[in-house]
């Protein structure tokens, strides 16, 4: 491990020199496994952060408190210390510029992480592909990479909305409910534009997400989904 | 409760299987529906790992990690078929 970055409260970005890797597609995730003194085993999944095109291997990890992974990651790694990778992990989650677009990102919550891997990719590559994420976190300050996106959404190139669904700054411009049909309506492309969806967030999200566009008439086999319980840990 | 999907378990899949298995189509013994293996339904927080069909519920996946073995029955599974 070489950089800790703190995101928000309870979610920081951990940077990793690797030993070795053979490169990942952005939406990948790899397997984190810790092994205690004892021999016990606890081995959980995270999206990478970090585009292909970066140097170090960076995962986002929110902490949860009955977690048996994340609270060791968040709280107790060190530069330094050393840790064991599995992956990369997935071929299903994944955007390159060889599917084209448009593309409609939706993240709940640090369902924003492989996101974020996509829009430095696409950044990367200098790629034209039209790119809409919309972001729903309950507050601003629960808002991961918050600096880097009003960055990336200053530039032009990605179009960035948020929904604040339970606490609103004053004179919030922004959407303040939780995703629905008619939200997605109003943020998605039109159908017969035919956009890519990728929807990554906790289940009830991605489930409400995936429902809502199917009813608006997308395409099922353009959507792709992501979920992630309260079991991650 | 809630079910994750099948790219919560492309780890296992890849150490019992050695390939990416996510992009795979899996065809449900029951009602023949075919999806992503990225898209069956997961549910982790048993003794096993096990993957639902979304359409029909029926049981497709089921892998048990006991020590350096693992069991894996896809009797759920009519078909398992690579990425295109």
């Amino acid at each position: 491990m070489v950089e800790i970055v703190e995101e928000t409260a309870r979610t920081k970005s951990i940077a990793f020199e690797l030993e070795s890797w053979f490169g990942h597609r952005a939406g990948q995730h790899v397997d984190v496994r810790l092994t205690a003194e004892d021999g016990y085993q606890a081995q959980r999944s995270y999206s990478i952060a970090s585009a292909p095109e970066d140097d170090n291997l960076v995962l986002t990890v929110e902490r949860l408190d009955d977690g048996e992974v994340s609270p060791y990651l968040v709280d107790e790694l060190r530069p330094g210390d050393r840790l064991e990778l599995r992956g990369p992990i997935g071929g299903y989650f994944v955007w390159e510029a060889a599917l084209g677009g448009p593309v409609l990102l939706l993240a709940g919550g640090s369902g924003v992480v492989p996101f974020r891997s996509i829009l430095r990719h696409h950044q990367a590559i200098e790629s034209t592909v039209p790119l809409r994420l919309l972001y729903s976190a309950r507050s601003l300050e629960d808002v991961i990479y918050r600096q880097e996106l009003t960055g990336v959404a200053a530039k032009g190139a990605v179009d960035i909305r948020y929904t604040l669904t339970r606490e609103q700054p004053e004179g919030w411009q922004g959407y303040r409910r939780r995703i629905d049909e008619e939200l997605l309506g109003e943020v998605a492309w039109s159908r017969s534009e035919q956009p890519l969806v990728y929807a990554c967030g906790p289940t009830a999200f991605v489930e409400t997400a995936a429902r809502a566009l199917v009813a608006l008439g997308h395409e099922p086999g353009r959507i792709r989904l992501e979920r992630f319980g309260p079991t991650g840990g | 409760m809630a079910a994750l999907d099948g790219n919560a378990i492309a780890g296992t899949l890849v150490a019992v299987f050695d390939t990416e298995l996510t992009n795979a189509i899996g065809a449900c013994a029951r009602c023949g529906r075919r999806s992503p293996v990225g898209e069956f339904a997961v549910y982790l927080r048993g003794p096993g790992t096990v993957a639902r069909c979304r359409h029909c519920a029926t049981v497709v996946m089921v892998i048990v990690e006991a020590g350096r073995v693992s069991c894996v029955d896809l009797q759920g599974l009519e078909a398992l078929e690579p990425a295109a």
